[in-house]
């Protein structure tokens, strides 16, 4: 069997209000795109392990909205939805994101997919409208990968009961 | 929350690009300013304005010898700082693992489509 992973996202601060997200899929770009954009395929892997999606709806047209609702492991409700802006197949996306928790931010984020030799770059550009929420974005990452941690220390402390 | 703020504060002040270049610099070991300001071709006044920024986060440590300053990389406070966006790379990266596994499937249920399309 064949390793699938093809390593880490990297993740940059480019400037005080963006944050840069790369990775590259063994993959073309045309399913990497459809994988991106196909509702029962993102409910698969959006979640990142941590809960399950509840609600992932894609109206991808200029206009249309787009929303993603994951139901943590602890119970608790993430929603996200935005707007596409930019919808160019294989190639680009730009759409508005806006964290339900905190609904007066909004951010943009683009996504471009390049391929080179049968291999794509994926390349998710998050541009907040300021640093603060730039910040609250990338903790709130942090506290989600804390989670985790502290869910794995659960689990293994019921199994030791 | 008091010391999110600090570490991402911490953070800014080593993303800046020119700020970044005088720690690369120092990664070699300590280092005069004169000898920081011809590398990055940079006036005094910017470079030293800079040196205390990282200096405020705790990124460089400074000391006097004889009429010169020494300036060194601090790697244990750039430590948190690492780790501030490491979480949110984490979330990314498990991410991404299960977009693998589902273009894994893509890729072969194309293959096996491929005759009869």
């Amino acid at each position: 069997m064949e390793m699938a992973s093809s390593g880490t996202a990297t993740v940059e601060l480019p400037t005080d209000e963006q944050i840069l997200i790369t990775r590259e899929f063994d993959a073309p770009k045309e399913l990497v795109f459809k994988a991106f954009t196909t509702p029962e395929l993102v409910r698969r892997w959006w979640h990142a392990e941590r809960g399950e999606m509840s609600v992932a709806e894609i109206d991808l047209r200029v206009g249309g909205r787009w929303r993603y609702v994951m139901i943590a492991d602890g119970g608790v409700e993430v929603g996200f939805h935005g707007e596409y802006r930019e919808v160019v197949p294989n190639e680009r996306l730009v759409s508005t994101e806006i964290f339900e928790g905190y609904p007066d931010e909004v951010a943009v984020n683009t996504a471009t997919f390049e391929e080179v030799d049968g291999r794509t770059k994926l390349t998710i550009l998050v541009e907040h409208s300021s640093k603060k929420a730039r910040d609250a974005h990338i903790n709130s990452g942090m506290e989600a990968g804390m989670q985790d941690a502290f869910d794995l220390l659960e689990q293994a402390a019921v199994s030791l009961r | 929350m008091a010391r999110a703020a600090t570490t991402a504060d911490a953070f800014n002040a080593v993303a800046e690009p020119r700020r970044r270049e005088i720690l690369d610099a120092l990664a070699g070991g300590e280092r005069p300013v004169n000898d920081l300001v011809r590398e990055l071709g940079l006036p005094q006044p910017q470079v030293s304005k800079h040196l205390r920024v990282l200096r405020e986060v705790g990124a460089v440590d400074v000391r006097d010898q004889g009429r010169e300053r020494l300036y060194r990389l601090n790697g244990h406070a750039l430590k948190p700082i690492h780790d501030w966006v490491k979480g949110y790379e984490r979330l990314w990266s498990e991410r991404f693992d299960g977009l693998d596994q589902v273009l894994e499937e893509l890729k072969q249920k194309e293959e096996g489509d491929g005759d009869g399309k």
